[in-house]
Parts: structure tokens; sequence; C-alpha cells
């Protein structure tokens, strides 16, 4: 276990929020994951997000299906309601959560079996829908919770635990996203807080389908010399294009970049995201460059984190149904029931 | 000249045709006319899985006395299909008729000596009056429909009423329309005069009733009962469920300031994915629900146990075909009873609503939204084909104003606030329903965490086998409680006393109600139960132990309804009879006499002896 058990009561000293909220009051459950898995490590940064983007708990829903990933809403955000649902079929369930209520912040987590494999058409579906959303893998490359078989995003030639070798060819969820519209797509990797949190919070601010890859080795069953996911080989072969800040408008910037080397992105909230780029060429408003991009870094044996794409102007699956601002299920028998007599109109226009 | 059947008000008409020939359009035109001349019709399309160029039959009953059912039999055949002719022409009852484009002269050998002929050179009259090949194929629908109306004595303003409301708006394709329709109804009148001996005489029978298909009904009750979520995957016979809610949507949804929607539908990229954004929208309190048929219940079982044992409100429509697999997929059946009743791996019993036409199917559809918000659970609306894709004509629907939606047990921001206790299966008063709360709901009250997994009544992660045993038992209770919110059975007593007994449900009603004149007029006396919902009330139980044996009457091969009564009231199998029919066709008044009677004289034989 990653968590001991906390005491309820708040200490006068933790820090608040703007909300006055403290970190306490973003965090869930115990966590019942192995000790240093990286699926712990995200739940960290979510809940630093969600604080420092001063939002209130209640007012995001967290989905997840099936895997050791999609336990960790568990974790995070025990205020929040949460949705544990099947294996690889969360996207339709927050698909119609998100249709029910647009206002709330819809949060969905899920593994690389859960997404690239059971549940990749979900995925691919609920993305190129423009569901208003932050999706998170947390991709260890096996499915943990199944006891380290090889999951659909391990790299050929891996090495499983139990010696085994990957031939397939691997999914990349990242060139999926991007193809098929996701309007938010980076990657990220577990063990790096400083770059993941800010992702997180661009994420959850994003007007549209938000898809964050999240790189998380998996102690148990993949984390060892041969893995293409382990800790050792993300960092070795880790190339960021990107170091992001983001900027709360109702914060004060304390950090301030070198000029000449930083973006700014204003996202629809009116919150900016910039960045500090460590390529000069990286413009990571191109969809059609970062494709391909993202294919040559591969091919150099090199993995891309950072932001890798961003539509600021995003539009969202409302949108292209054209539904009324307010929530549907807040919407009462008045405004949804035509009554008796349209329905004695209806008669008449049958006979 | 053979015997001629001499019938008014009281025949079946066949049109053969072929698939994509414009005829379907023109058939309901003719069905309607009757219909308008006050004479009761029942309609059934007979159509095949394929969009162009195979047989399709549409048979139109004309019924004074206002069966429903299908009739069996045929007393004239419009036989405008080559490809089945010696087929359909076999089919036309002794001394019945036969409509058929007289152009080309035809062997003595294709007609039958017991049938009377009235030939019409349609593909003659066609050719003669348009040019263009496609007229020629549409109006020849339209020409034959006139000639129709004069043989029976339609009233031709009648008809012409009737393509002036079809193309009101589009000027030239009505004048053309009713130009072709004087065309053939002057034809007949001319040289077909006294040929054929069934007539429609204006009549008082239909009275205000409607004619509709089940499938925009219960569309139309999706929007009288409160539903803004659809998400669905095309699939015959329930796609125009989903297409019609988008056109009562469009109706009625429409906000009439902004013009935005007050529902959203989405096409799914399979069954899986449209029940998933049901339990969704369900779990986040909007109304939701999903239109399929078999092939897409069987996708989405896993799902279906989730929001048994999570229990979310979800509203399915199974609109029932031919199976298994894909079986007859546009032929009728009721065969998925099992399948929804125990839908899901692991122990789960689902709510069924079995409505017998469009008019009960609207208020079901209305009602299986408060029942899936009470009960906290899947409610399983079972439609056939027959009711779902044929016009059905029944009483207008009727909507009480004052009626409120039940949401259920909802737990609110201000209970929370006031410190009422939340356990999420917790079961507060006996009816073993717990409360639920929204997302959203309070800042730091009464969220919880929704899962397949067992938990606690606080909704706390458990593997204690007495904790998941005191959850399947609460669900027990819970079915418990349905029994008493569902419809109840509806129970016909017959003139004198009976010793046995008739279970039915669904479009089975049809046909029922005149098998039972005929019985009753052979002396053969039944009081019949018809089953409205599952679980089974207590009065079901109760009816089948009144006599010494009952029937079921179902359409299905393994007799599932009979099944269930047997497995869910632990009923004697032996006090129960099955009369099935699962040929993809309605069943008939006629088949379900001839079965009952049949046995009944067995039964009365063996006792003589
Ligand atoms: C329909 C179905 N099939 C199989 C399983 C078993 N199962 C549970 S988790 C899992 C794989 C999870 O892998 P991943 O999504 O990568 O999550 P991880 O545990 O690696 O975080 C599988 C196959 C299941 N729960 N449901
Ligand atoms: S098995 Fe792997 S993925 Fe699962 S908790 Fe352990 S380390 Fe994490
Ligand atoms: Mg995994």
């Amino acid at each position: 276990m990653t968590y001991l058990p906390k005491p309820k009561f708040h200490h006068p000293a933790l820090p608040k929020n703007a909300l006055g909220f403290t970190h306490r009051d973003y965090e869930g459950s115990i966590s019942t994951l192995c000790a240093g898995c990286g699926h712990d490590s995200i739940s960290a940064a979510v809940i630093q997000a969600c604080f420092e983007l001063n939002l209130q708990p209640h007012r995001l829903a967290k989905l997840s299906g099936i895997g050791c990933s999609s336990k960790t809403p568990d974790y995070f955000l025990g205020q929040s309601h949460g949705f544990n649902s099947v294996h690889g079929r969360m996207p339709s369930v927050l698909t119609g959560a998100n249709l029910a209520n647009r206002e709330l912040i819809y949060l969905g987590v899920s593994g690389d079996g859960d997404s690239a494999s059971i549940g990749l058409g979900q995925f691919m579906h609920c993305v190129r829908r423009g569901v208003n959303m932050l999706y998170i893998t947390e991709n260890n490359g096996v499915y943990g919770l199944t006891k380290g078989q090889f999951s659909a995003t391990a790299d050929r030639g891996s090495r499983s635990k139990a010696g085994g070798i990957n031939n397939d060819s691997p999914l990349d969820l990242v060139g999926l996203a991007l193809l098929i519209g996701a309007t938010f797509v980076a990657r990220s990797f577990s063990g790096d807080k400083t770059q993941l949190v800010p992702l997180i919070m661009a994420g959850l601010s994003h007007n549209g389908p938000a898809f964050i890859d999240v790189i998380s080795p998996c102690v148990a069953f993949n984390n060892h010399p041969g893995s293409t996911k382990s800790f050792e080989y993300v960092r070795e072969h880790n190339e960021a294009v990107n170091r992001l800040d983001f900027m709360d408008p109702r914060q004060p910037i304390t950090v301030d970049y070198e000029p000449g080397t930083t973006a700014e992105v204003t996202l629809h909230d009116g919150s900016k995201l910039r960045l500090a780029k460590l390529h000069a060429d990286y413009d990571p408003h191109d969809r059609i460059a970062a494709m391909t991009y993202m294919q040559q870094r591969a091919s150099a044996g090199e993995l891309v984190t950072g932001l890798i794409y961003m539509e600021p102007e995003a539009r969202d699956m409302h949108a292209t149904l054209n539904t009324v601002d307010v929530p549907l299920n807040g919407l009462s028998e008045k405004q949804l029931c035509p009554g008796s007599a349209a329905l004695e109109k209806v008669n008449a226009s049958l006979r | 000249m053979p015997k001629a059947i001499r019938s008014v008000n009281d025949f079946v008409i066949k049109f053969a045709n072929v698939n994509g020939s414009g005829s379907a359009s023109a058939n309901e035109m003719f069905a309607r006319a009757v219909m308008r001349m006050g004479v009761p019709i029942a309609t059934r399309n007979i159509f095949p899985s394929n969009i162009q160029g195979l047989p399709t039959w549409f048979e139109v009953r004309v019924s004074e006395k206002g069966w429903p059912g299908r009739r069996g039999g045929c007393d004239l055949m419009v036989a405008m299909n080559p490809q089945t002719w010696d087929k359909d022409i076999a089919s036309i009852d002794p001394g019945g008729y036969l409509f058929y484009d007289s152009s080309k002269p035809m062997p003595e050998s294709k007609f039958r000596s017991d049938v009377n002929v009235v030939g019409m050179p349609l593909t003659e009259i066609c050719n003669r009056t348009y040019k263009d090949p496609r007229q020629r194929q549409l109006f020849k629908n339209i020409i034959y429909v006139g000639a129709l109306s004069a043989l029976f004595d339609i009233e031709r303003a009648t008809v012409e009423k009737l393509v002036r409301e079809q193309y009101g708006s589009k000027q030239q394709l009505l004048e053309s329309n009713i130009k072709a329709l004087n065309l053939g109804y002057a034809y007949a009148k001319e040289h077909l005069a006294g040929l054929c001996n069934l007539k429609v005489a204006k009549s008082g029978a239909v009275g205000n009733r409607i004619l509709i298909a089940g499938n925009d009904a219960a569309a139309l009750g999706c929007v009288y009962g409160g539903a803004t979520v659809a998400a669905w995957y095309p699939i015959t016979p329930s796609t125009s469920v989903a297409e019609a809610f988008a056109k009562w949507c469009r109706k009625f949804r429409v906000d009439p300031e902004t013009k935005r929607h007050r529902f959203a539908i989405v096409q799914a990229e399979d069954e899986i994915s449209a029940i998933g954004v049901v339990i969704g929208a369900g779990w986040n309190g909007a109304r939701a629900f999903t239109a399929t048929s078999g092939p897409g219940i069987s996708l989405m079982q896993e799902f279906l146990g989730l929001a048994y044992f999570a229990e979310i409100p979800a509203v399915i429509f199974d609109v029932q075909r031919g199976g298994p697999s894909t079986g007859m997929p546009t032929r009728t059946q009721q065969a998925d009873i099992l399948l929804c009743a125990y839908a899901s791996h692991g122990d789960t019993k689902h709510v069924l609503l079995f409505p017998e036409d469009p008019r009960e199917l609207f208020e079901m559809a209305a009602l299986s939204f408060d029942l899936a918000e009470r009960l906290q659970t899947p409610i399983f609306v079972m439609e056939d084909l027959d009711i779902g894709m044929n016009d059905w004509l029944c009483e207008p629907f009727q909507w009480d104003d004052s009626r409120v939606y039940d949401r259920g047990k909802l737990m609110t921001a201000a209970e929370l606030e006031a410190g009422k206790t939340f356990g999420r299966y917790l079961d507060v008063d006996g009816d073993a329903i717990p409360y639920r709360t929204l997302p959203g709901t309070h800042p730091s009250k009464g969220a919880y965490f929704t899962r397949g997994t067992s938990r606690d009544r606080f909704a706390k992660y458990s593997e204690d086998g007495a904790v998941y045993v005191d959850n399947m038992q609460r669900l027990l209770r819970k079915f418990e409680t349905a029994k008493s919110l569902v419809p109840a059975p509806v129970l016909r007593r017959a003139r004198e006393p009976a010793r046995y007994g008739v279970i039915y449900f669904g479009s089975t009603s049809a046909p029922m109600a005149e098998a039972l004149v005929s019985l009753e007029q052979a002396g053969l006396h039944l009081d019949t139960l018809r089953i409205r919902a599952f679980p089974f009330r207590d009065e079901v139980a109760d009816f089948i132990t009144a006599y010494d044996q009952v029937f079921v009457v179902e359409q299905n091969r393994d007799a599932q309804l009979r099944s269930l009564l047997v497995n869910e009231c632990a009923i004697d199998p032996a006090r129960l009879i099955s009369v099935l029919h699962y040929d993809g066709t309605p069943v008939t008044a006629r088949f379900i006499t001839a079965a009952i009677s049949e046995r009944l004289q067995i039964r009365a034989k063996e006792a003589a002896e």
C-alpha cells in the first residue's frame, strides 16, 4: 500500500486553495495497488491538479473501466461520484453521463488493456464523437490485474517478466487520438510530476475530447530490463517536446520563462497554458506536423512527451447535437412532456 | 364462372410486390382509404431482409368487427410479382379473386379454375400514358389503387383526399398522382364492373381509433415519458423506434426560442456502446433508452448485469424477431423472453413489460421510465416485429396532464444537508429500494463509488460473503416490490364456467380475442389471462391453479413463457399446455382455435372412453 491511513481531521497549517480546500479534500480511499505502482503517482498528480485548479470536487465525475488503473478513481477525489464500469466500456458510460449533465467535468481513467484491447472501439468512437472529457490511460504495456500478459501497447520485442517476447506491433494511442480528432493530445510519464500535473490541469480545462497517455510502469510485471515501459527505459528514452506551465486566471502568475522560448495558449475558460519550448520548431497547433513528428521520433526509438497537439477553439459533442445549455437531467415535465392537447392532435393526424 | 366469395366489409386482400418498387406507400394508401370509409383494417407487411428486388407482401384484413389479428387465407390477391406468381395463386381461398396485370397473355395453366380472374392491362396503360420508365413503375401502383377502389366501391373522393394529404405541398406530384388514380378508377368502372363481389360499405365501426405502428407509438411514449437520451445501433425491426423518436423530438422537444434540443440521440458504434450510453445517462439522472432486437440484447449482456447489480435505471426496447443468430430478421417472434428475463451472468432477474398493441406500447413506454427510476434497474419493453413495424388500428392515445414523473428515491442536497443518513445500498423503509444521489448533488455529502463488484450497504468495497449475500437478498426483495408496481394481468371470464384457462401475452392478444369467439361458438368456454409483465404478480399463479389445465399461447419454439411460469411460480408443468406458433408470421385466430379445440376434443374423448 502506498498510502498510510490518514487521520480525518485537517491540520490547520495545511495550505488551502482559493476555495479553501486542502489537499486532503481531493484525496480518496487508501490505495490497494502494489507499492511503487506508477498508477499511484498518477492519482497523486490528479489530486494536485484538481487542488491547483480550484475545482469543486463534487462537480467532477470520474469514470473508469476494469484493471488496476481503473481502480484508481477510488483513490482520489473522494467527494466526487465515481463509476467503475465494465472492462473496456468506460467511454460509452462516460458519453451517456456527459449527455445527461453537460455541466460537470468528466474524467475517464483507463488502462492500456482497457483502452487499446477490449475497449479500442469505444475509445476511438468516444474521441471521434467529441465528448468533452479528459481521458487518461495509465499505460504500463501489460495487463496488471490479470498478472502480466502483454497488452496491445507492448512494444514489439519487449520481454515479459515470465520471459516471453511480444511479436505483435504495438498500438500507439497517442497516434490514434491524433488521427481520430482528439483536440488535446499529450503524453507523459507517471514519474514526471512536474510535466504531468500541468498537463492534467490543461486537459481538465479543455473544452473537447482531451487525451493523455501516461506511461506508468507496473512494478509487479513490467519494470524489468527488456521492458520498454519500465522506469529506467522511459527515463532514458524520454524526449519532451515542451514544458508546461498552467496558469489559472484566478491565480497570480509566479513562474516566468525565458522570453523567446515560451508560447502562450489561452483556453476557453480564460486560463492560460504556457509552453516552454524545448524544440523551437515544435508547433502543438498543427495536427499533421504533430503526427509526422511522432512517427519520426518513434522510429528513432524516442518516446515523445509533453503537449503534442491542442486546438484551443475546440467544440464538443453537445455543440454538434445542439442540445440546450442546461443539463438534460434537470429538465422538468413541463419542458419534456407535450401534454394531452398535443396528443389529441397526434391522434387526429393518425385517422 | 367459379363460385365467387361475396362479402361486405369482411375479407382479406393481399398485395404481392417486388421490394423497392414503390408499392408500399400505394398499398398503405389503399388500406387507409378503407379505414376512412369507417371500416376497421388490420395490415401486415411481410418483407425480406433486403432493399430491392425480392418479394414482399402486404396484407389488408378488412373487418367490420374490428379483429386486429391476421385471419389467415386470402380472398383477393393483387399479384404484381411474377417471381412468386405460382405460390401467390395457390394461396387464394377457393372462390376468391385474382387481380393481375393482363398486358401480356398468359397460358391457362397459370390460373386456377376455382378462382375468379380480374385482369387489367396495367403495363400497357402505363406505357401508353408515361414516357419515363420510373414513372411507368411508380404510377402503376397508384393506378391499381384507383382500380381497386372502384372494384370495392370505395368512394373516389376518399382516395383522392388521401392523395392530396400526402402530396399536398408538391403540386406537380399531386397532379400526376391524381391523374393516375383517376385513370385506374375510370378503367375499372368501365371494364371491370361486376367482376368482384367483395365490397367496402361505409360504416362507423372505426370510431375514433387511430392507425399507427408500434415503434412509432413507442417513440412517442418515450417523449411523453420524459426520455432525453437515446442511444441505438441500427437493426431491423427496431430501427424505426430511434427514427421515430428523432421525428417526435423535432416536433415536440425543440426549445421554441433558442431552437436548441431538449434531447440527445447517439447512433452508437454497436449495441454494447448503446447500452453503455444509456447506463451512463441513467446513472447521471437522465431518462435514457435504447431500442434493439435479439442480437443486440445478446451483445448487451455484460452491461445488463452491471445495471442490475449497480442498480441503474435503464429502458430497453426489444423488438423481437425470428432467432437464433440472424434467424429470420424480418419476421416476427416472441423468442427473447428468457434471454431478457435472466439477462447477464450470475443471478439476475429483470422486469419485462408485454404490450399488446401500439396504444398499450405508448403507455408502457412512458411507464417504463417511472419503473426504471423507481426500481433503479433495467426495464425491458418486449415488443415484437408484428407490433413494432405494422400499422395497427387501436384506441387513441391518452395522457393525464396531472401526471408527474416518478423519479424514484433520489436524495436531494437539502436532505443530505439536513443530515439524513445516506447509504447507497441501504434499505431504509422495507421496500428494498435504496436511495441514490446524482453526481454533483452536494459538495461534501452523498458521493459514492459505483461499481459492479460487491460492496456493503454504504457502497464500500467488500468481498465478505455475508455482505454479498445481504445485498443479493435485498435485490430479490426488490424484485418482490416490483410485482406490486408492474401492470396487472388482464382477466377475462368466459360466459359459462370454465375448466380450462388460456394465458397469452403481447401481440397474441390480437388473434386471441377472435379465437375465443370461435371457440365459444363451438361450445368451448375458456377463461383467459393476458400477462402484461414479469415478475408475475400473484394473480398469475392463482389463475393457473384455478383450472384443470391452462393453455399457454406463445410465438416461439421452446415455450419460453411457460418455462418462466414453471420456474418462477413453482407450477407443476403438467398444468400448462403449450400452443406454439413460430414460423415467423403472426399467429392467427384460426391457428389458435384449431390447436385448442383439437386438444379439448381429445380430452373430451378420453374422458368419454
Ligand atoms: C469482459 C472481461 N474480460 C476480462 C476481464 C479480466 N480483466 C480484468 S482487468 C484486465 C486487464 C487490465 O489491463 P489494463 O487495462 O492494462 O489495466 P492494468 O491492470 O494494467 O492497469 C482483464 C483482462 C474482465 N474484467 N472483463
Ligand atoms: S500489478 Fe502492476 S499495475 Fe497492478 S497494482 Fe501492481 S504494479 Fe500496479
Ligand atoms: Mg495495463
